[in-house]
């Protein structure tokens, strides 16, 4: 084991630099920015599932009280072409899918907004939608590649003949719904021209994306735009690209010469800011009967737009998980009437591992070998495809002491004979992973006269404690108090970074907040070690990120799930979950258990009430409210447990980190369905789990 | 005759008297967020669905999204700005701060200001789905809180920090501010 050495970890503990502004409502998110004579802008939306857009009552709307404007691609701006539909607002006439974007209400209050775009007489050609996804499509396609940059397909050996000759076999088709990530604030934008310059409030994942964007759409130099985002209200891949509502205040705010604000109804987030395509997955898993895999094959059919490609990585993880010598993984589309896909909480990793850890525990089941033990069986020395090796892989650690927190020696594997009243009880667990991904970022760390050291990087906070793990960095790397340091993100104005997604943040800026401290630290040894004027430096870490060695980054973990299943209605219950991770060095316990808390938890909704239901009639989704697509509330958690191994690895980068944001809510789901299994004797293969699925218990 | 869309309302907000011009449609909450200036509390659904608009009203929690302002009368409104005793924060803020008991932030201050309010509520004896008829309301623990905070939703999933901070704020009179 590369890890567990003796080498310091430095984990901090420090409170959230910003938790004072939470909590008492100072914290400014997008929305509520003050700007003069301010106007409100309400996106009207397709009420039909495909077509064209006819014609808009512009006249008719204008007459209400307090309009100022009405935008719809007859007589938009246009806008350059930057190859995405996603912001290619108002730009022609196609109605790609129901709740897309086809005109846009201004006028001077929100109320009158509001009721104008509800009204808003809008007509089309319209044609029958095609919006369920299944195995027998017409349309079913071979992607060139997925999303990450992964390629579509792998194949090492002959998985499906060696899976014939395999004594052990697991067949099995999994699906999950389509899934909404659903921030609690909803996007929002507050943008405001003046002086030739531009200044947008946004709630985004990552200012400068936003920035050159917006540059290009409107024909706007970059340094004439600053994009602002200081607190953001949760994002979950959802505000990690511009989408149509930044646009719209862009465009509307030019067009009234006002400043506009423009926030996303609840309703409007299902249609237009993405969400995790519906999967129908089929893994083979054929083995020896002590349960060591020999052939593994995982194939995954996902949806996408007709005027736009996504395609999740769905299958990436199982690429690494385990050993086996015959292995063949693929992915392929469906070209619907739906809304473009696109990142929700670990893309990829998130569904793909609810099908293959589910697969395990079937295969565990199959050869009678614990589900602990079988991981730790088929766990391989290098990359399984790629032969590379690991910059560390703590795994079997995570398996080891997850397992011993939980209690789970002497499981007795007999599923459905545990009774509790009127309770069926069981456990469940499933491994987790998430790949190490850092991209360059530029920073500027100062120190003045006085010992106040500041650091400068735009990178962004969208809850996950980004602006303290940078304060924790600084202060280790300069070896000061953490009180001696300001930290300044969320701006455009500050040195560039990439965006906060990918469990790359801490990393990527990370790297180059470290790098700016040691420069920081040389030039004032080189100025005789005495600060008498301020000294500053600003560094990149292009350099940095180009030399990465070619090697197989990625975090592991283990989840253990207690499920409770009531005999009479059905009803699943998770009072005690456990994770264990192997994330690297975790730059500051306390936001680290929050963030993967925080996974776990919406892991467990993916698995007990996540389910967008597409409209077959009419196109979109049917269910379009929190009333309707239902999340996990503070009554459907229990006691969540989470730890870390102390992993030092400094193959992976130059900070030793791996990320957290993403992990949390990989392998969760699979750990629920195991227990429920477990707890029932069902095994249900199709997301989520409910009342509905378990059949008959009593 | 044009028919009147605007009135003239007084509204109390955290110990304050604001006289507004509103059209009738608005929201209490978007007359805090929007004409006062307020926005310590988050729209997140404008539904009544996630609870982020939380704010006591006349002592009461309500989903300040379902109220017309015109509606509000002389009713007192306290917001998440208005708890804090100038520094000194209110026990269910300090307790949120000490157990890191949000990400986002975006619903705390609805999540807070629900707490306040349940608090209150629980200390007067109030009963909930789970409070079992023999012991009524005097143990405030676990199941309890997840019942009661269940109209508060956090995308972030500080939920099990949640419960704890509101446990701890019980204990150090919550309820009596
Ligand atoms: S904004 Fe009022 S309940 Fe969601
Ligand atoms: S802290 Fe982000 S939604 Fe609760």
């Amino acid at each position: 084991m590369t890890a567990t050495t003796d080498a310091p970890t430095r984990t901090g503990t420090h409170p959230r630099v910003e938790g004072l502004d939470k909590v008492t409502g100072r914290a400014r998110y997008a929305y509520e920015y003050a700007a003069d004579e301010v106007a409100y802008a309400w996106p009207v939306t397709a009420s039909v599932g495909a077509g064209e857009v006819r014609g808009v009552d512009v006249d008719g709307a204008l007459a209400q009280p307090g309009v100022l404007a009405v935008l719809w691609h007859g007589n938009a701006p246009s806008l350059a072409d930057v190859g995405d539909s996603k912001v290619a607002v108002l730009q022609s006439p196609v109605v790609a899918f129901r709740g897309q974007v086809v005109a846009l209400v201004v006028a001077s209050t929100s109320e009158q907004a509001r009721e104008v775009a509800t009204t808003l007489t809008v007509t089309y050609d319209s044609r029958e939608p095609d919006v369920v996804l299944r195995a027998d499509h017409p349309t079913l396609y071979r992607p060139e590649s997925v999303n990450g940059g992964y390629s579509t397909d792998s194949v090492i050996g002959d998985a499906v003949a060696e899976f014939d000759a395999c004594p052990v076999q697991v067949d099995a088709t999994y699906t999950t719904p389509p899934e909404h990530n659903h921030p609690m604030e909803p996007h929002a934008s507050t943008a405001v021209w003046g002086d030739g310059r531009l200044t947008v409030y946004d709630s985004s994942q990552g200012g400068n994306a936003v920035r050159s964007t917006l540059s290009t759409l409107f024909g706007i130099d970059r340094e004439l735009v600053r994009v602002v985002t200081s607190h953001v209200g949760g994002g979950f891949g959802s505000k990690g690209m511009p989408r149509a509502g930044v646009v719209l205040a862009v465009m509307a705010a030019r067009q009234v010469d006002r400043p506009v604000k423009v926030a996303l109804t609840r309703q409007h987030l299902f249609d237009l800011v993405g969400y995790r395509t519906p999967t129908i997955q089929r893994v083979r898993l054929g083995a020896d009967p002590d349960g060591r895999l020999r052939s593994i094959d995982h194939q995954a059919l996902e949806q996408t737009a007709t005027v736009e490609e996504f395609a999740e990585q769905s299958v990436a993880a199982t690429r690494v998980m385990y050993a086996a010598a015959h292995r063949r993984t693929a992915h392929r589309l469906v070209r619907l009437d739906v809304a473009v896909p696109s990142w929700m909480r670990a893309p990829g990793e998130t569904p793909g591992m609810y099908a293959l850890e589910s697969a395990m525990d079937e295969l565990a089941v199959a050869t009678g070998v614990d589900p602990v033990e079988l991981r730790i069986r088929n766990d391989p020395d290098v990359d399984p495809e790629t032969g590379a090796r690991f910059s560390s892989r703590n795994l079997v650690a995570c398996l080891t002491l997850g397992a011993q927190r939980f209690g789970w020696a002497g499981r007795d594997p007999e599923p459905g004979v545990r009774r509790e009243g009127r309770w069926l009880v069981g456990t469940g667990m499933a491994s987790s992973t998430y790949p190490t991904y850092a991209t360059a970022a530029s920073c500027r760390a100062g120190v003045d006269p006085d010992g106040g050291y500041d650091i400068a990087i735009n990178a962004t906070d969208i809850g996950t404690g980004a602006r303290t793990a940078m304060l924790l960095v600084a202060a280790d790397t300069l070896g000061v108090d953490p009180s001696q340091v300001r930290v300044r993100v969320g701006d455009t104005d500050l040195p560039q970074a990439g965006l906060a997604g990918g469990s790359m943040g801490t990393t990527s800026w990370g790297m180059a907040v470290e790098k700016a401290c040691r420069e920081l630290l040389e030039a004032v040894r080189a100025a005789g070690g005495v600060v008498d004027e301020r000294i500053e430096v600003a560094v990149d870490t292009k350099a940095e990120i180009a030399a990465q060695a070619e090697l197989s980054r990625h975090a592991f973990g283990a989840q253990f799930v207690e499920a409770r299943v009531d005999i009479d209605t059905g009803e699943v219950r998770a009072p005690r979950m456990v994770g264990m991770f192997a994330a690297g060095r975790i730059v500051n316990a306390r936001t680290a258990r929050s963030q993967l808390i925080g996974g776990m938890t919406m892991g467990l909704s993916m698995a007990l009430h996540e389910e967008g239901v597409p409209d077959a009639a009419f196109g979109g989704f049917t269910n379009h409210d929190l009333s309707t697509y239902h999340v996990a509330t503070v009554a459907d958690v229990g006691d969540i447990d989470v730890g870390w191994i102390d992993e030092v690895d400094d193959d992976v980068n130059t900070i030793g980190t791996k990320g957290i944001g993403e992990i949390g809510i990989v392998g969760t789901a699979a750990a629920v369905a195991n227990a429920v299994y477990h707890a029932t004797g069902v095994r249900v293969r199709d997301l989520p789990i409910t009342l509905d699925k378990t059949g008959q218990l009593a | 005759m044009t028919p009147v869309t605007s009135s003239a309302v007084s509204v109390h907000v955290n110990g304050d008297a604001y006289r507004l011009e509103l059209d009738h449609r608005t929201s209490l909450l978007d007359a805090l967020r929007e004409h006062l200036a307020l926005t310590g509390t988050k729209k997140g659904c404008d539904h009544g669905q996630c609870g982020a608009c939380t704010v006591l009203l006349g002592g009461r929690r309500v989903y300040s999204c379902l109220v017309l302002c015109v509606a509000v009368g002389d009713r007192e409104v306290v917001t998440v700005e208005g708890l804090a005793d100038g520094a000194d924060l209110h026990p269910v803020q300090e307790a949120f701060v000490q157990r890191d008991a949000f990400q986002c932030g975006y619903c705390t201050p609805g999540q807070i200001c629900s707490a306040v309010g349940m608090l209150r509520e629980a200390e007067a004896g109030w009963p909930s789905a789970v409070t079992s008829a023999d012991t009524g309301t005097s143990r405030l623990d676990e199941a309890e809180v997840r019942e009661r905070m269940a109209g508060n939703l956090c995308r972030c999933g500080a939920y099990a920090n949640i419960v704890p901070a509101i446990l701890d704020a019980a204990g150090h009179g919550g309820a009596d501010r």
